[in-house]
């Protein structure tokens, strides 16, 4: 009763069950962004409540807040009508709540076993592990999930489907009452994508609660029964899956009904600006080829870690392959480390810009001119000066939105931190331009800006490979894509046969 | 069979060169082939096992800790002064003492890095050159000579059983505690998951300051405890002993497999590494190699051995390609 009084007013639902978690009023900021404000959700026991919005909505920010790694600056956490804590992930647990999370945090050096019971193993006496238990309910476990893996297999050996089945059953190991799925599906297959359905039905029947956090709708609409939307940190609506359909959704979560991707005009494809053929790796993959003119956006789409950005770092030369050729511009090349490729024109925009794109600590300028540090120097010296020149012709080009120049990047939102880089790799003069998830986890509008820019450039002669994980994306940027499995390439599409469900099929390994 | 062959490969190597090292030196000079040789060399190393031991469980956390050789000389300085002044005080209570305050001085350590939160590397810098300081501040300066300590202090590391020394059956007995700590218990698994991964392990609910403490306290107690050892063994104790030790530690334990990068590192591989460097040491003098060249080789064989190991663990990149992941499983499943 009391969880019901506290809940917001936009709860017409009296005739329900009590909830089994309520978060009311709760906020979280970080440094310079506003992560949560006043966010509320629900979550009753046997229902699925699936958690929409855009990336940077503040989607993952409850999830650490439920999981009890971060605290929240404001509000109350419920769980059934008591008002909960929770100081460290011990306190969730303890508290009957787990999370599959989206990035997959396993050990790669240990066993499935041990990735699956880390931190609750079973013990015998007081303190001696029971690895025989252990084992037995891991495999119980993995049987659950219908993938016979041995327990003691080690996690490193695993391919990435499998790693996240195994990162489903250690959520499942901890029996808990509420249950959080962030993005579950990145790297499954249909048939495992089914599986997984089959157990969230049967944890519902359990009479447990699932928060479902996914951007496909054909998920949300197929498994939730309730859905709560974000937009930019706040809860801007909720109710039953029933009484909504996916344009609402998507106009409640982008705040105008627009197409938010910016389609690409058909612009004057050129001459071969690269050839690969055959390009392959001992472990990464193989037998790569493509080509790729001046003009072109070529879309790379597969699953997490189906090796597309292992292939595009071995054309810039941070590894090196074991056989095949690579030409630039006609000529045959091999790039013994990045500089040779940035020489050659080839510039790599990568996909985790907080760890391989941007140097957090310093600032605007001088991440800009990072690549291009040797056309500054004047006299032996940089000169500050040119650099300012560039930073600010780039700065303005993108749009890029700081106090000044020198403003450290760590201070900049998500994308604008991503204009940054691409500035930085544009400063080179690039001939071909690969953008790995370049609209990765930034906000709706520098979205269309980071699209309507890939456009522009195409359009002044640079060949463009985009890697992407979202279809929409992809389908409507690119001129053609090349689907990848498992490290090889397995179809390609022209424009004209582009087919959503083929293209998804071809990702995951079927035909 | 096969199944064990490749996860224990790095150790059956080990194993394979020590041994294949023990009998190139005997056909060189059989003499270094005979049981008190080889025994002696046993006991040679039993100090630098236990200390590698310990140092394997905080590098495994991705720490490192260089104050151990200055715990090692001042928990020995504490006991021989102890000694001088109370001779009566039976060996079991100079262990004790040696342990605790070593792992006092090794709590210390664990303290600024878990609670200040300085990196490992600076604060057993400093503590390095604290901790070598204290004992010249504790013993004035002096020499304690064999003299000054008592008969049962000093007999103790020399007695024998089943015709091995204590060192070594004390050596053995840390090996198997730590063998069932790191393999058996949830906090010595945990330690894995700490340096595979400390992101994850946060997830997992581990505390990494708590773990962090422990590290440091466990190996700043075996440092203390080969203090004693040490200084009843060679019935001296001076402000210098064990100078520079600290480096033999840490490459014991890198040739034994254990990962800078934290995560990886077995007990049979770091006491292979230790034998390993015992064995080079004493097989040196044996061979009439002059003690200016001794120095040059030992740094040029831990060179050798740290290289064949980084490329063993440097055969990255990821296992995408099905068939690179199958070779990798080799044998399972």
């Amino acid at each position: 009763m009391l969880a019901t009084a506290i809940a917001s007013p936009a709860e017409r639902d009296i005739g329900d069950i009590a909830p089994l978690l309520s978060l009311t009023g709760v906020s979280k900021r970080f440094p310079g962004v506003r992560a949560l404000h006043q966010a509320s959700l629900t979550l009753r026991a046997g229902e699925v409540m699936a958690l929409v919005g855009e990336n940077g909505a503040g989607k993952s920010t409850i999830v650490k807040i439920l999981t009890g790694l971060y605290q929240p600056d404001e509000g109350e956490i419920l769980i059934e009508g008591r008002p909960f804590s929770f100081a460290s992930p011990r306190d969730a647990w303890a508290a009957g709540v787990t999370a599959i999370h989206q990035e997959t945090v396993m050990f790669d050096e240990l066993s499935v076993a041990e990735n699956v019971f880390m931190g609750h193993m079973p013990v015998v006496g007081a303190r001696l592990v029971a690895w025989g238990d252990m084992r037995a309910r891991t495999r119980e476990l993995l049987l659950r999930l219908e993938c016979d893996i041995d327990p003691d297999t080690p996690l490193k050996t695993l391919g990435v489907a499998q790693k996240h089945l195994v990162e489903i059953a250690r959520a499942l190991s901890h029996n808990a009452r509420i249950v959080i799925m962030d993005e579950p599906t990145a790297a499954l297959s249909a048939r495992e994508i089914d599986d997984l359905f089959r157990i969230v039905a049967q944890l519902k029947a359990e009479g447990r609660a699932i928060l479902f956090i996914s951007h496909k709708f054909e998920e949300i609409f197929r498994v939730a029964d309730r859905w709560t939307c974000l937009r930019d940190g706040e809860q801007v609506g909720q109710g039953r899956i029933a009484e909504v359909t996916p344009a609402e959704l998507v106009r409640l979560m982008v705040g105008r009904s627009i197409d938010q991707v910016f389609p690409k005009r058909p612009v004057p494809i050129g001459d071969l600006a690269l050839e690969v053929e055959d390009l392959s790796n001992s472990t990464e993959f193989a037998d790569i080829s493509f080509t790729l003119r001046r003009g072109e956006i070529l879309g790379l789409y597969g699953l997490v870690g189906a090796g597309r950005s292992e292939v595009m770092q071995c054309l810039f030369g941070l590894t090196r392959p074991t056989r095949g050729t690579v030409r630039v511009g006609g000529k045959p090349v091999t790039f013994p480390s990045p500089a040779a490729a940035i020489e050659a024109g080839i510039a790599y925009v990568p996909e985790d810009r907080q760890v391989q794109g941007g140097v957090l600590q310093l600032g605007v300028r001088e991440n800009t001119t990072l690549a291009s540090l040797t056309r500054h120097v004047r006299s032996g010296v940089l000169s500050r000066g040119s650099e300012l020149a560039d930073t600010r012709r780039l700065g303005t080009r993108l749009a890029i939105k700081a106090a000044h120049w020198d403003q450290r990047l760590q201070e900049l939102s998500g994308g604008n931190q991503q204009k940054v880089v691409i500035a930085k790799w544009l400063a080179t003069d690039p001939k071909i331009l690969i953008l790995d998830e370049p609209t990765k986890g930034i906000d709706v509008g520098s979205k269309a800006a980071v699209h309507e820019f890939m456009v522009e450039l195409a359009g002044e002669g640079l060949a463009v490979v985009l890697i992407s994980s979202e279809l929409p994306e992809v389908m409507s940027m690119s001129d053609r894509i090349l689907v990848m499995h498992e490290g090889r390439i397995v179809r390609a599409f022209e424009r004209e046969g582009m087919d959503a469900a083929a293209i998804v099929t071809a990702a995951t390994g079927g035909s | 069979m096969t199944l064990l062959f490749h996860r224990y490969f790095r150790e059956i190597l080990l194993a394979l060169i020590v041994t294949g090292l023990v009998l190139a030196v005997g056909a060189r000079a059989p003499v270094f082939l005979s049981i008190e040789s080889l025994n002696g060399v046993l006991t040679d190393t039993a100090i630098l096992a236990m200390m590698a031991l310990a140092q394997m469980v905080v590098i495994l956390t991705r720490g490192i800790d260089l104050s151990v050789a200055a715990n090692l000389a001042l928990s020995g300085m504490v006991v021989a002064l102890l000694s001088e002044q109370a001779p009566d005080l039976p060996i079991f209570a100079t262990i004790l003492v040696a342990t605790a305050v070593g792992g006092l001085l090794g709590f210390a350590n664990g303290a600024l890095v878990a609670f200040v939160g300085i990196p490992p590397i600076v604060v057993t810098l400093g503590t390095l050159a604290i901790y070598r300081g204290l004992v010249f501040v504790v013993s004035g300066g002096r020499w304690i000579s064999s003299d000054k300590m008592a008969p049962a202090f000093l007999a103790f590391p020399h007695k024998t059983l089943l015709g091995l020394s204590t060192l070594v059956w004390i050596a053995a007995l840390v090996a198997v505690a730590m063998a069932l700590f790191l393999g058996r218990t949830r906090v010595g698994r945990g330690l894995y998951a700490v340096g595979g991964n400390p992101v994850a392990a946060r997830y997992c609910g581990i505390d990494l300051g708590l773990q962090e403490l422990l590290v440091f306290t466990l190996s700043g107690a075996v440092s203390g405890l080969c203090g004693y050892l040490w200084v009843a063994r060679f019935g001296i104790a001076y402000t210098e002993i064990a100078l520079g030790y600290e480096l033999s530690v840490i490459a014991a334990c890198v040739i034994g497999g254990v990962s800078i990068g934290g995560g990886i590192g077995t007990v049979t591989g770091t006491l292979l590494g230790a034998l390993f460097l015992g064995v080079v040491v004493n097989a040196l003098p044996v061979i009439n190699v002059s003690p200016f060249w001794q120095m040059a080789i030992s740094g040029a064989v831990i060179l050798a051995a740290v290289v064949i190991n980084a490329r063993a663990e440097k055969r990255g990149g990821k296992l995408i390609l099905p068939e690179a992941r199958r070779a990798a499983a080799g044998g399972l499943s």
